[in-house]
């Protein structure tokens, strides 16, 4: 390999080196890191913000944001535990469908609009669930359990929604678009692409993703809460970031935003095995956020 | 000669290619010495060598000019007033405050240095750019800059702004200021230069005197003998292709009618607001319009429908190439398949690439590629759609010679080909050179057509008449 494409590799893995290293290093402070169930949680625990921040992926490639992924996977589950599981995905990319109709047709900024979405998608979650948790039928209980020992379904659904997010990124018109979109929204229009009408889609995806990592998360503690996936939105952001995407719009890959969700649980579980206190983790992992971000700034210049 | 500042011998490399080659260069007090060459020559390399923004790897720079740089994306802040810009850095302050009434006082004269008559208090989003470049200029004569460089600074400025420019440019001259003036316009240069400096890969390949030929300039600059400038070959027009007719938007542009058959190519030439881009996004149905029809090959088009006007054959080449034109974020390739993203075919992608002379790869990021090639990029993506009549709006903006004649070489083909190119420019003797007919608009109007071979006297007389509504 030559000088130029080792660069090229490192630049276009930065996140993926970050990870390697972050592993390394806590795997030498605590070996019990390595031990194969914990990995296996690791896993567990980056799949519901993994599959958030895909449909995280496709708007901020398109060069949007969607605050409500939380409050929409809550409302998903919900709607799911009190109804049946598919009716909470409905009501997920029903709820994007919504973000996308005020942001193309009303013209809002998808800020606005999705904070607006955060609020009402939590609000009616508690209305529904009258301020208290329930439980999930089986169907939902079942996407949260193991397939087989040692084979947790919730880590198959993450790997799932990879392969699905990539294949709509890079082989379909809808993911051409949003790079597009996201990378000149002008330049796309003067091009002929019905700009208006993609981001709906763009929304209604993203809301979709929320819904599957609202119904995950249920399944796995077997109850829909009504505070429920509280706060995820800006960890599967983060995730998103951390991967490499521009909140600029027109860049961002699948890879790297499973990658950017593997630093986050990662990150979590490995200051958990070193008894770091709670408080404490949140600051570091701030940190890390941070220095994620500022070395990708850094490599661009 | 008084010379206030001597480079000699200038290397700079970036990485392994040699963007400048042994360049000598004199400054000189008095003087407008034009730095020419196509994209990529290695002007702005030189530039920022000078202006000690690169450091150089091999060579000397002597002398002691204290030296202003005018970029040619402004380096102004829109919400701030004409004052505070003019003084931004360096506010006045009383009692650690900023002094508003100091400032209001010592406005006014840095303005009238460079023939501006503004209010101070304005801020500097509401004017023109050719005016938010005056205030650029006095900013730099206020740091008493004994040398001042421009770069590109007509790109974007109209006819009469660019006199204007000039003239300011002779009377710092008269002055003592050493002058270095980069442009891409070979009029300019006849009218103002006193010794042109021509770069080609980095190397300085010649200085010229004033009365440098137009065909030398370009030779030096493209090293190969270029025929003709403008080399247009005429078809005989077929059936119409585009049929604008009536075209009105309340207080843009009114009853505007222009027909481009098969094999032509017609120009709309005019002052830079006479409504001539608005009409061509209209047409194209970006914007929406009041009344009118716009036809293709007969067909009428929905307004206010983009899809609807490529489907129907029609494609548009925006004047803004990096704003409007590319996803500067994307590939080449990805930018060429953007209209054709519902059948796309790889095979003739990379053919249309080839046949473009795009300089780098269909996988390289479009933003590393020059001027030119960026806006064969443009084109390049409409070609894939096989438009039957294709508006091109100041393409060849920003473009150097060399590849300008290639884009002209198109425009034929493309004619050859049976279809149909409307061609908006503020580029005189190039709406004039490329066209079979113009249409000059004033004030929101056709004001006239001229037949092939118009003066660009003929042309401006109608540009600038006054049309009683």
């Amino acid at each position: 390999m030559t000088t130029i494409s080792i660069r090229k590799y490192a630049s276009e893995n930065g996140a993926l080196a970050g990870l390697i290293i972050l592993a390394l290093v806590i795997a030498i402070m605590q070996p019990a890191f390595l031990n194969a169930q914990n990995l296996l949680n690791v896993g567990v625990q980056a799949a519901v913000i993994a599959i958030m921040a895909f449909g995280m992926t496709f708007v901020v490639v398109a060069g949007g944001i969607d605050l409500s992924v939380g409050s929409i996977a809550a409302l998903a589950a919900m709607v799911g535990a009190l109804t049946a599981g598919p009716l909470g995905l409905v009501v997920g990319a029903l709820c994007g469908l919504v973000n996308g109709a005020l942001i193309s047709y009303g013209k809002l900024p998808p800020f606005i609009a999705t904070l607006a979405m955060l609020s009402v998608a939590r609000g009616l979650t508690l209305v529904f669930s009258e301020g208290q948790p329930h439980e999930t039928d089986a169907l939902v209980t079942f996407l949260g359990s193991n397939l087989a020992p040692m084979v947790p379904l919730p880590l198959l659904l993450m790997l799932a929604f990879f392969g699905l997010t990539g294949l709509i990124l890079t082989r379909t018109n809808l993911g051409r678009r949003m790079y597009a979109i996201g990378g000149n929204e002008e330049a796309a229009k003067l091009s002929g692409i019905d700009v208006r009408n993609q981001k709906l889609w763009i929304y209604a995806l993203s809301g979709l993703f929320a819904a599957a990592a609202g119904l995950v998360l249920a399944g796995r503690l077997g109850s829909a809460g009504p505070q429920a996936a509280a706060g995820y939105e800006l960890d599967a952001i983060a995730a998103v970031v951390i991967g490499g995407a521009s909140l600029s719009g027109g860049v961002g890959r699948a890879t790297g935003t499973l990658v950017g969700a593997l630093v986050l649980a990662v990150l979590r579980n490995g200051l958990n095995l070193l008894q770091v206190p709670p408080f404490w983790q949140q600051v570091v992992i701030g940190a890390v956020i941070a220095l994620a971000a500022l070395l990708d700034s850094l490599r661009r210049r | 000669m008084n010379a206030l500042i001597t480079a000699r011998g200038i290397t700079k490399h970036f990485g392994a290619t040699k963007a400048l080659d042994g360049v000598d260069l004199d400054i000189n007090a008095g003087e407008v010495h034009v730095l020419l060459g196509e994209n990529g020559a290695g002007k702005s390399t030189l530039v920022k060598v000078l202006a000690g923004i690169h450091s150089h790897d091999a060579g000397t720079i002597e002398g002691h000019a204290s030296l202003a740089v005018i970029h040619q994306e402004l380096a102004l802040v829109p919400e701030l007033t004409v004052a505070e810009n003019l003084f931004l850095n360096r506010l006045p302050r009383r009692f650690g405050f900023v002094d508003r009434a100091e400032m209001r006082r010592r406005a006014p004269e840095l303005l009238d240095r460079v023939g501006l008559h503004v209010d101070p208090n304005a801020k500097v989003k509401d004017l023109g750019i050719a005016q938010q470049q005056m205030i650029e200029i006095a900013r730099a004569l206020d740091k008493n800059a004994g040398v001042l460089i421009l770069d590109e600074p007509t790109a974007v400025l109209t006819d009469t702004e660019t006199d204007r420019l000039l003239e300011i440019m002779a009377q710092l001259r008269h002055n003592g200021v050493g002058l270095v003036f980069i442009t891409h316009h070979l009029d300019e240069i006849q009218r103002i230069a006193d010794r042109i400096t021509i770069l080609r890969d980095g190397k300085s390949v010649g200085v010229l005197g004033p009365r440098a030929t137009t065909q030398h300039m370009i030779e030096l600059m493209v090293g190969r003998p270029i025929d003709e400038q403008y080399p247009r070959a005429r078809q005989r027009p077929g059936q119409p292709l585009l049929s604008i007719s009536g075209l009105t938007k309340r207080g843009v542009f009114r009853d505007i009618t222009i027909e481009v058959h098969a094999g032509e190519v017609v120009g709309i030439a005019g002052l830079v607001g006479a409504g001539r881009t608005e009409v061509a996004r209209a047409a194209f149905g970006v914007d929406d319009y009041d009344h009118g029809t716009v036809e293709v090959d007969g067909k009428p088009l929905r307004r206010h429908d983009v899809q609807a006007a490529i489907k129907a054959g029609l494609g548009l080449v925006p004047e803004d190439r990096k704003g409007q034109g590319l996803v500067l974020t994307a590939t080449v390739g990805e930018n060429l398949e953007l209209v054709t993203l519902d059948n796309r075919d790889r095979k003739r992608l990379s053919d249309i690439a080839g046949k473009l002379r795009i300089k780098g790869r269909v996988e390289q990021p479009v933003k590393e590629l020059s001027g030119g090639n960026q806006q064969k990029v443009v084109i390049g993506k409409w070609l894939l759609a096989d438009p039957k009549v294709l508006i091109l709006d100041e393409p060849t903006r920003g473009v150097d010679v060399g590849a300008k004649v290639e884009i002209y070489e198109l425009i034929n083909r493309m004619t050859a080909q049976g279809r149909a190119v409307l061609l908006v420019s503020s580029d005189l003797p190039e709406v004039i050179g490329m066209s079979d007919r113009v249409v000059v608009m004033a004030h929101g109007r056709v004001a006239g057509e001229l037949p092939r071979g118009a003066t660009q006297d003929q042309v401006m007389a109608l540009a600038v008449q006054e049309i009683s509504a």
